[in-house]
């Protein structure tokens, strides 16, 4: 399996890029830091902590997803590496999918990390292993895991720096276009509205992803959530996947 | 024997930046390379070698025309299965150490993974790196990774490699080593193609060679068809007669030391100069006759342009 060689090598290549370790260091400052926060508030401490550390998991592996999955490919490419590999046996879309699959990789492996400290700071004011907070985590993977395709997706036909905006704008927009169901409320029917129902299907929605608020007020999820934002995740991620697949199998390597 | 790659009629153009206006860098290519031959593809700097390799390698696509790889689509990965390449100026992954790189390659190429470690011990030796195997790349010289590259492109053991200037970068000692490594693979039954713009190089390997130049092969053929056996002129080093008699045989070029160099372009006047030489009681110091090179062939092809 030639994409599970790739997906490997990426993997090994990724964990060297200091970016990931200033990031790390970041995250788990975030993490740590969380316990002074709790110090500070009045009222649930263990809420604020658990908080902050799933909203540090979530901000730093997107900013890992962005900035590592933007450069893979375009590196490849402008350090003309992928010269040698593309004259191996090996499809253009079996070099795409293992370099996305290396940096899933390198994603988990970041998130699990961020994960166990975020579980050592909660357990220090708790002392019990906050287990409920993994499905939280879950969803947030899922989350990375679609942003990675749209990292790649852009780095396939541009620099890191665009495909950084890119990628940004893309998780932005997505965290932002629950606020389109309100407006569509107050439009009055007519083009307006269809137009902005059309947006409202066609851009991301990150909130899907979200169950941080209910993980930490221990509230229920509503029915059919899991498999809803599964199904989301797999399907836009395919898609997105396949978008860039389809880029890259035309694009000359001048 | 069949052709081992076809191209017939390749063009392809590139549009600079965001200037509408495309600059063709290939105006019709067509040339053949037949199994088992050291194929030389040479052209000065620009000329579209390198566009040309990226084409057959499937890297860019070109415009127009066919190319065909063991009778089947370069970007076929079963024509890739018989195929080394070695890029100009490799640039790899500088993690890696030598022997880790050669494993990676070997995985992608799909060499079995009992094979692996003896295949790439052979290499390795081949190419003159076995004590370097375990150092990083970026540690290695550019004449270490071009050997390294030689080795990933003998790899799976493929039935024609390409090399993109292949001897770039290397010492003199390097280049015969190279050149002896392309001269066992054709001994191997191997087919190799080549570019250089090192005419030397070429002359001295290839069977046949193609010349590009801005994008059209403008001469092609067996070397010994291209360079003509005929004595341009020859080279003669003499002392002890003096130079007034010998303005009648050719151009004196230079005298030192007491010898004179002269050059001879009437083949039947080197003789009578040779008795003259030996009536006066003269000396010989060097006689070469200069025949045709690729060199000549290749400036007179570039200057007709």
């Amino acid at each position: 399996m030639t994409i599970l060689v790739i997906a490997r090598h990426t993997f090994k290549e990724a964990v060297r890029d200091r970016i990931l370790y200033l990031l790390l260091f970041f995250s788990f400052l975030s993490i740590v830091l969380a316990r002074v926060l709790a110090v500070l508030t009045v009222g649930d401490r263990v809420k604020v902590v658990k908080d902050v550390c799933l909203a540090s998991i979530a901000f730093f592996g997107a900013l890992m997803a962005i900035l590592i999955g933007t450069g893979l490919v375009y590196k490849e490419i402008e350090k003309r590496t992928i010269f040698t590999l593309i004259s191996k046996p090996l499809r253009r879309s079996e070099f795409l999918l293992g370099k996305y699959l290396g940096l899933v990789l390198t994603l988990a492996a970041m998130v699990a990390a961020m994960t166990v400290i975020s579980l050592a700071v909660v357990f220090l004011h708790t002392f019990t292993l906050e287990i409920q907070m993994l499905p939280a985590v879950f969803f947030i993977f899922l989350e990375l895991l679609l942003l990675t395709a749209v990292a790649v997706l852009f780095s396939c036909f541009s620099t890191p720096i665009l495909s950084s905006l890119f990628a940004l704008g893309f998780y932005l927009i997505g965290h932002f276009s629950w606020g389109l169901d309100t407006l569509i409320r107050k439009t009055p029917p007519g083009i307006g509205r269809t137009l902005l129902r059309v947006l409202d299907a066609v851009l991301p929605d990150l909130e899907n992803f979200n169950i941080k608020t209910e993980v930490v007020q221990s509230l229920p999820l509503p029915p059919g959530f899991g498999l809803g934002a599964a199904g989301y995740a797999v399907v836009y991620t395919a898609f997105v996947l396949l978008l860039a697949v389809l880029i890259f199998r035309r694009r000359d390597f001048v | 024997m069949g052709n081992v790659l076809e191209l017939a009629e390749v063009r392809k153009s590139y549009r600079p930046g965001f200037i509408p206006k495309k600059r063709e860098v290939l105006k019709g290519v067509s040339f053949t390379v037949a199994a088992g031959e050291i194929f030389g593809y040479l052209g000065p700097n620009g000329a579209g070698k390198t566009t040309t390799i990226k084409c057959v390698l499937g890297l860019v696509f070109p415009d127009a025309g066919t190319i065909s790889l063991f009778g089947r689509s370069p970007l076929d990965p079963r024509s890739k299965d018989r195929l080394g390449f070695l890029p100009e100026n490799p640039y790899f992954y500088d993690h890696l150490s030598g022997r880790e790189f050669l494993d990676f390659f070997a995985q992608l190429s799909r060499v079995d993974k009992t094979e692996r470690p003896g295949r790439i011990d052979r290499l390795l030796r081949l190419v003159g790196l076995e004590k370097a195997a375990g150092q990083p790349l970026r540690k290695y010289s550019r004449g270490m990774l071009q050997r390294v590259g030689l080795a990933q492109a003998l790899v799976n053991e493929p039935e024609f490699v390409i090399l993109d200037e292949p001897l770039g970068g290397l010492d003199p000692l390097g280049r015969k080593e190279i050149r002896d490594i392309i001269l066992g693979l054709r001994k191997a039954g191997r087919t190799v193609l080549f570019t250089s713009h090192i005419l030397q190089d070429i002359e001295m390997i290839c069977d046949r060679v193609a010349i590009i130049v801005g994008g059209r092969i403008l001469s092609q053929g067996r070397l010994s068809d291209l360079v003509s056996e005929k004595i341009l002129f020859t080279e003669i080093t003499l002392a002890g007669v003096d130079e007034a008699s010998l303005a009648d045989f050719g151009d004196r070029l230079q005298t030192r030391e007491g010898r004179t160099l002269l050059k001879v372009f009437d083949e039947t006047r080197v003789q009578p100069l040779l008795d003259l030489v030996r009536e006066r009681g003269g000396r010989i110091h060097a006689l070469v006759p200069r025949t045709q090179t690729l060199e000549d062939i290749f400036v007179d092809t570039v200057a007709r342009r």
